[in-house]
């Protein structure tokens, strides 16, 4: 026979294991929503005290299917992932606005439709040959991993012209800002993802050099 | 719907009316882009058979086909010409895309991701028959090359044809798209520069047996 002051006791201690367990899950949620939001309010938008620099923009026009290009001044960050990310703010911005000539209403979400943007050596077969060429192991060429909000793709108008207009203005801008970039692949929140909005395909790698060739051409 | 294969002696067209069942494809209110892509699919496949011209479809009905399904439909039809058909509410006019894969000479086994690039230049000489043929019909015309997940797969001749709103017609963009005369000049001007297309091909008078 177990006394009764054991049995109290007993469930005491296990009320109090389940609140104790209950306070944690609920801290540790708030933690991961404080990290998320750390994440998605990194800054896009550079400081004001940045020198302003020449950016270019590749804008697409839905009304012949082509790239225009479009020099701004802009307030950039040094950092050449968050400067690529501002670039890409700045053009998927103005794909927002009201009289744009390629409208995107996604590109209008209170966050940005970009996350993040990297900037990554290509890998190539040549790394032991150009060693012992005395030259630089790593490759001059970089990869760009543009990782897209999923608000974004969301939004994004479905159609191939439209979506591949925003793949290859996307691709052609980081190649106008930053020479070496030579390939872009994307992602949408962090995953990869068939196609931006039912059409355009998000699985393979874009070559930038393609980009140019392209756009406009005629069959 | 799966067609058996087709002998190599005869002109076929593969007419791949996108997305369906599940997949809506571009929607927007009670406009769904498979439905459009469906009709249009159904009114070219009746003007070529018409025509002589064998047709094999990758659907008849609001049906859900994956994109494997659909390329395996298509090769093995072993086709002078494939169309995958899209349709969108964006942009005006008529949009042809051919794959942007740099050609490669055709070899006895093809990756199957990038078996187009071994017809790329036949498909862009049908993309030329295709343009011309749209513009003497009256239709403003736009061409591009772009990566296409199932036209990249595809062994014939092949094109994504979107159709987006005739902007002139006054109409709104889902009335434009739905339009039956709309589609019917679309659908007429593609029978027309496929027949071209067979006649350069050199399949001439070579009707279904």
């Amino acid at each position: 026979m177990i006394p009764r002051y054991q049995t109290v006791l007993f469930f005491l201690l296990l009320a109090a294991s389940i609140l104790m367990g209950t306070i944690l899950w609920q801290l540790r949620n708030r933690e991961h929503q404080h990290l998320l939001q750390g994440e998605q309010s990194t800054p896009t938008q550079a400081p004001q005290v940045a020198p302003a620099e020449q950016a270019t923009l590749m804008v697409a026009n839905d009304a012949d299917d082509s790239l225009v290009t479009r020099a701004l001044s802009l307030p950039l960050p040094q950092s050449p992932n968050a400067r690529a990310r501002a670039i890409l703010d700045k053009l998927l911005d103005l794909y927002a606005t009201a009289d744009a000539s390629h409208p995107v209403p996604g590109g209008a979400s209170p966050t940005s439709p970009i996350d993040q943007v990297f900037l990554l050596p290509v890998r190539t077969a040549g790394i032991a040959a150009r060693r012992a060429a005395g030259k630089n192991p790593q490759s001059e060429s970089e990869l760009a991993v543009v990782n897209l909000a999923g608000a974004f793709a969301a939004n994004h108008p479905s159609g191939i012209e439209t979506e591949s207009l925003t793949v290859l203005s996307i691709c052609a801008t980081l190649h106008a800002n930053f020479p070496r970039i030579t390939e872009v692949h994307f992602l949408v929140d962090g995953q990869q993802r068939e196609t931006l909005a039912g059409h355009a395909d998000l699985t393979r790698t874009y070559l930038t050099s393609d980009v140019a060739v392209t756009r406009g051409a005629q069959p | 719907m799966q067609a058996p294969p087709a002998p190599t002696s005869r002109f076929v067209v593969v007419l791949d009316a996108a997305h369906g069942g599940d997949d809506s494809g571009g929607h927007s209110g009670s406009w769904n882009e498979k439905s459009v892509t469906l009709a249009l699919s159904v009114r070219l496949r009746s003007l070529l058979e018409a025509r002589g011209i064998a047709v094999v479809t990758t659907r008849e009905s609001d049906t859900t086909v994956a994109s494997e399904q659909r390329i395996e439909i298509a090769d093995h039809a072993n086709a002078q010409a494939c169309l995958s058909l899209h349709a969108s509410l964006s942009g005006s006019g008529i949009h042809l895309f051919a794959s942007s894969l740099a050609p490669t000479e055709p070899a006895h086994f093809e990756p199957w991701r990038t078996a187009q690039s071994a017809s790329i230049t036949r498909s862009l000489a049908l993309a030329g028959v295709l343009n011309s043929a749209l513009l003497h019909a009256g239709m403003a015309v736009t061409l591009g090359r772009m990566a296409l997940p199932v036209v990249d797969s595809l062994t014939c001749p092949a094109l994504a044809v979107e159709v987006s709103p005739d902007r002139t017609s006054g109409e709104s963009p889902v009335d434009s798209l739905n339009d039956p005369g709309y589609q019917a000049h679309l659908a007429d001007a593609l029978a027309a520069a496929l027949l071209e297309w067979q006649a350069e091909e050199g399949h001439l008078g070579a009707g279904p047996s």
